[in-house]
């Protein structure tokens, strides 16, 4: 099922794509290369609204960087040699992070990455094929109210995270400096600053557990 | 579009990936606190700064009340596929009402 909605995010993706001239080869090309959906759409949505490239790549790249922050929260979970690792990383999304980092059980984690890596990439690439296909036939995506899809689904991945106090707390910070710091700060730039909320989260967690 | 920038952001995206995979086989013990909290942080921040940027500033529009209405459907336990398209549904609908 979170397959199935990658595809349906996949969608907008493509036709933003299409919009800031990617050929259908580049965009399906990042789909598979880039496999980060939010530093995708970061990229397209700067190249169409007549960004440089470069700037956008910058962007995205500030995106990508929070993937390095998912390694730890994996890699415990994985086995395997180097060259697994090394196939685990590219696979290292927001989406199989939170599939596996939800499974109580080491093994379901692991079969949970893996399989969820696997699906979301069929299903990205395929909604980024239609994506492109029907921004080619789409005058206006915005009346499909195709931008509102993407962030729809990071509400339904932050869901389980914030059925901790510490996590709501947390959740509430990195949303509030997020709002400061997108008008302040280059895009990206607000993702990064809201890590920074973790440190109140664990405050709360800490406090709890002393009497 | 050049191919270049398209590779430069792969092969950018893949070193942040696997930086994270090598860093966290070794400081994965004591990291554990702060992974734990990651998640919550960024995951809320993306989705207010999707649902509310428009570049570098802010716009309220149909959209938010769309991503609003998919966060109704997702804490009543939706899956994502419902989640997402209850927020384009009530996006659409409220620019063609509009």
């Amino acid at each position: 099922m979170l397959a199935v909605a990658c595809g349906l995010i996949g969608l907008p993706y493509g036709v933003l794509a299409d919009s800031a001239g990617l050929t259908m080869a580049q965009a399906v090309a990042l789909s598979v290369f880039t496999f980060a959906g939010s530093s995708q759409f970061a990229f397209v949505s700067v190249v169409s609204g007549g960004g440089n490239p470069a700037a956008a790549v910058g962007g995205a790249l500030l995106l990508a960087a929070r993937n390095a922050l998912y390694g730890p929260v994996v890699t415990p979970l994985l086995r395997g040699g180097a060259f697994r690792r090394a196939v685990a990383a590219q696979f290292l999304t927001d989406e199989t992070t939170a599939m596996a980092s939800s499974q109580d059980d080491p093994t379901d984690a692991r079969d949970a990455f893996w399989f969820t890596g696997l699906a979301i990439m069929s299903f990205w690439v395929a909604g980024t094929v239609a994506g492109v296909l029907l921004g080619e036939n789409l005058d206006d995506p915005g009346a499909w109210g195709l931008d509102a899809a993407f962030p729809a689904a990071f509400v339904a991945l932050l869901v389980p995270h914030v059925a901790t106090r510490a996590g709501r707390v947390t959740a509430l910070v990195g949303a509030a400096i997020a709002l400061v710091a997108v008008p302040t700060t280059p895009v990206g730039a607000p993702i990064l600053l809201a890590a920074l909320a973790v440190g109140p989260g664990m405050a709360v967690a800490a406090r709890r557990r002393s009497p | 579009m050049s191919w270049t920038a398209l590779i430069v952001l792969s092969a950018g995206a893949y070193t942040c990936k696997l930086a994270g995979v090598v860093a966290g086989e070794r400081f994965a013990d004591r990291l554990a606190p702060v992974t734990a909290l990651l998640p919550a942080a960024l995951f809320s921040a993306l989705v207010l700064t999707m649902a509310v940027a428009d570049g570098p500033s802010l716009a309220v529009d149909a959209r938010l009340i769309g991503v609003a209405a998919g966060a109704l459907a997702a804490a009543r336990r939706a899956p994502m596929v419902v989640v997402v398209m209850v927020a384009m549904a009530a996006t659409a609908l409220l620019r063609l009402v509009a």
